[in-house]
């Protein structure tokens, strides 16, 4: 019966879970209206720009490694001419949306979670509902629209960084040359891989600002309470980043 | 005078824990009632349910005679443009500077000037004796100086009812003496209507006209300010002299 009784109650709270995710996102959504043009360029600075770095040095180690494991492989096999492609079109597709939405769901995710949770465990957030100030145009509203607009700068960003990396990782490591890699990316990639990666890293976005708003405003109370909210957070917006790229890639590529 | 806010039958329930009991209470306009009790017995649910932030189990709650239970959110932030509410930890807003506290209400529904909202924060910084100090962040301001920022807030929006939610909690006897007169000031000066929840019973003889003394979810006494010292409520004599309530007084009562 014990067993029944554990499955049972996580279920209920998995729907829990997901039925206040879709619930914020739907209110997110009714309060686009009132969108405040500079919170939002604030939350895109603060979200978007500053994560440039850290984006940029795990998709350049991405890159790199990338080109190790295929590079000399495929010289040995002849076909040194098809190592930028693959290194570009992986990148575009796959690696660099997904590693983007794990980095921004570590770093911006845990900030927004750990933000608003501080916010609504010391009366802040009910301080904006009883100032006629809806906590979800205020503070959810900007956070889902700055997220949504960085995701694909940052992801064409990191698109140039990592093939950047395959290519100084193909060149001096594995001795091909600049043209072949080059041309090999004008071979085999299209706009459209890229365009795609950009798609996904939108919703990668969506799911990260309402993720953490969610655990934020929904934090149990103490410093604890807090933590324990960045924490469910991450773990929480990674595992539906992961799910969520399966459909999208089924969806936009197959 | 006529009531600012009547409550009847007013039950608020978590799973089978009762908090408020049916009570019934009344605030007349420009008095400030206290609502004193021991820790746990409902005094700041009250205050959840007046501003919108709790849903009531059950009972009718009026305030300026609108019914107010079944009212959607943005029928509550209509209202809410007309309350004012001092939080127990103040609850200022930490990644902005005492004038943008302040000022948030204004900027947000009313279109003033830039020059409009210097002037009205550097006056409620006056009257709560803070003036110059605009521009220092919350994370600088002591106890009792967040407590008056809090106040200097929830009077930005020229408010009709102001909340207070154990105000002088945590402040040392001098500022608790400072913030009750500066409640009772401000009642004078604005003629707001005013709940002043607390369980300092110097704080209720500075700043409130009335008391009604919450036990358990229940009121079970409600008086002016001079009638409430010499009450005959063991439960009320037992709460101001700072005693523990026994059965005994409960029997009595």
């Amino acid at each position: 019966m014990k067993v029944f009784e554990i499955i049972g109650g996580s279920l209920i709270k998995m729907s829990e879970t997901a039925g206040g995710l879709s619930l914020l996102f739907v209110e997110t959504l009714y309060h686009l209206k009132d969108i405040s043009f500079k919170d939002t360029f604030k939350q895109m600075a603060l979200l978007g720009a500053d994560s440039l770095p850290i984006v940029a040095a795990t998709i350049l180690c991405t890159g790199m490694v990338f080109s190790v494991q295929t590079a000399k492989e495929f010289v040995e096999l002849g076909a040194s001419s098809t190592v930028g492609g693959i290194v570009a079109v992986s990148m575009a597709r796959e690696l660099v949306p997904i590693l983007t939405g794990v980095v921004v769901a570590g770093r911006i995710g845990a900030a927004i979670a750990a933000e608003i949770g501080t916010m609504k465990v010391t009366e802040q957030v009910d301080a904006l509902r009883v100032m006629a100030a809806n906590p979800i145009s205020y503070l959810v509203v900007p956070r889902f629209v700055a997220i949504i607009c960085m995701m694909p700068i940052l992801v064409v960003f990191g698109n140039l960084i990592g093939d950047i990396g395959g290519w100084g990782v193909a060149h001096y490591y594995a001795g091909i040359s600049t043209f072949s890699f080059t041309n090999s990316i004008k071979t085999f990639a299209e706009f459209y891989d890229v365009l795609g990666g950009m798609l996904k890293s939108c919703v990668f976005g969506g799911i990260i600002a309402i993720v953490g708003c969610y655990k934020g405003l929904n934090a149990p109370n103490g410093a604890e309470g807090v933590g324990l909210a960045t924490t469910a957070s991450v773990v929480l917006s990674i595992i539906l980043i992961f799910v969520t790229n399966y459909f999208l890639s089924i969806l936009i590529y197959v | 005078m006529s009531n600012a806010i009547s409550i009847h039958n007013l039950t608020v329930q978590f799973g089978k824990k009762c908090i408020l009991n049916s009570i019934d209470l009344d605030v007349r306009k420009g008095e400030t009632l206290a609502v004193i009790g021991p820790s746990g017995t409902g005094k700041s649910t009250i205050i959840k349910v007046l501003t919108g932030l709790l849903k009531p189990t059950s009972g009718s709650v009026k305030i300026n005679d609108e019914e107010v239970c079944c009212f959607s959110e943005s029928e509550w932030d209509n209202l809410r443009k007309h309350m004012g509410v001092v939080f127990q930890y103040s609850a200022l807003f930490d990644f902005m500077n005492v004038k943008d506290n302040i000022a948030f209400g204004l900027r947000r529904h009313y279109k003033v000037g830039e020059k409009e909202v210097k002037k009205q924060v550097e006056e409620l910084l006056t009257l709560v004796d803070m003036s110059g100090m605009e521009q220092m962040m919350p994370s600088e301001l002591s106890g009792g100086m967040k407590k008056r920022v809090g106040l200097a807030r929830a009077l930005a929006m020229q408010p009709d009812i102001v909340y207070y939610d154990e105000p002088t909690s945590g402040l040392d006897p001098v500022m608790t003496m400072n913030i009750s007169k500066l409640i009772r000031k401000t009642q004078k000066t604005y003629g707001v209507t005013s709940i002043l929840v607390t369980h300092d019973m110097e704080s209720v003889f500075v700043a409130a006209d009335r008391v009604a003394m919450l036990y358990k979810g229940d009121i079970v006494a409600l008086e002016s300010v001079d009638t409430i010292k010499n009450s005959k409520n063991p439960i009320v004599q037992a709460f101001i002299n700072g005693q523990e309530v026994t059965g005994e007084d409960k029997n009595e009562q």
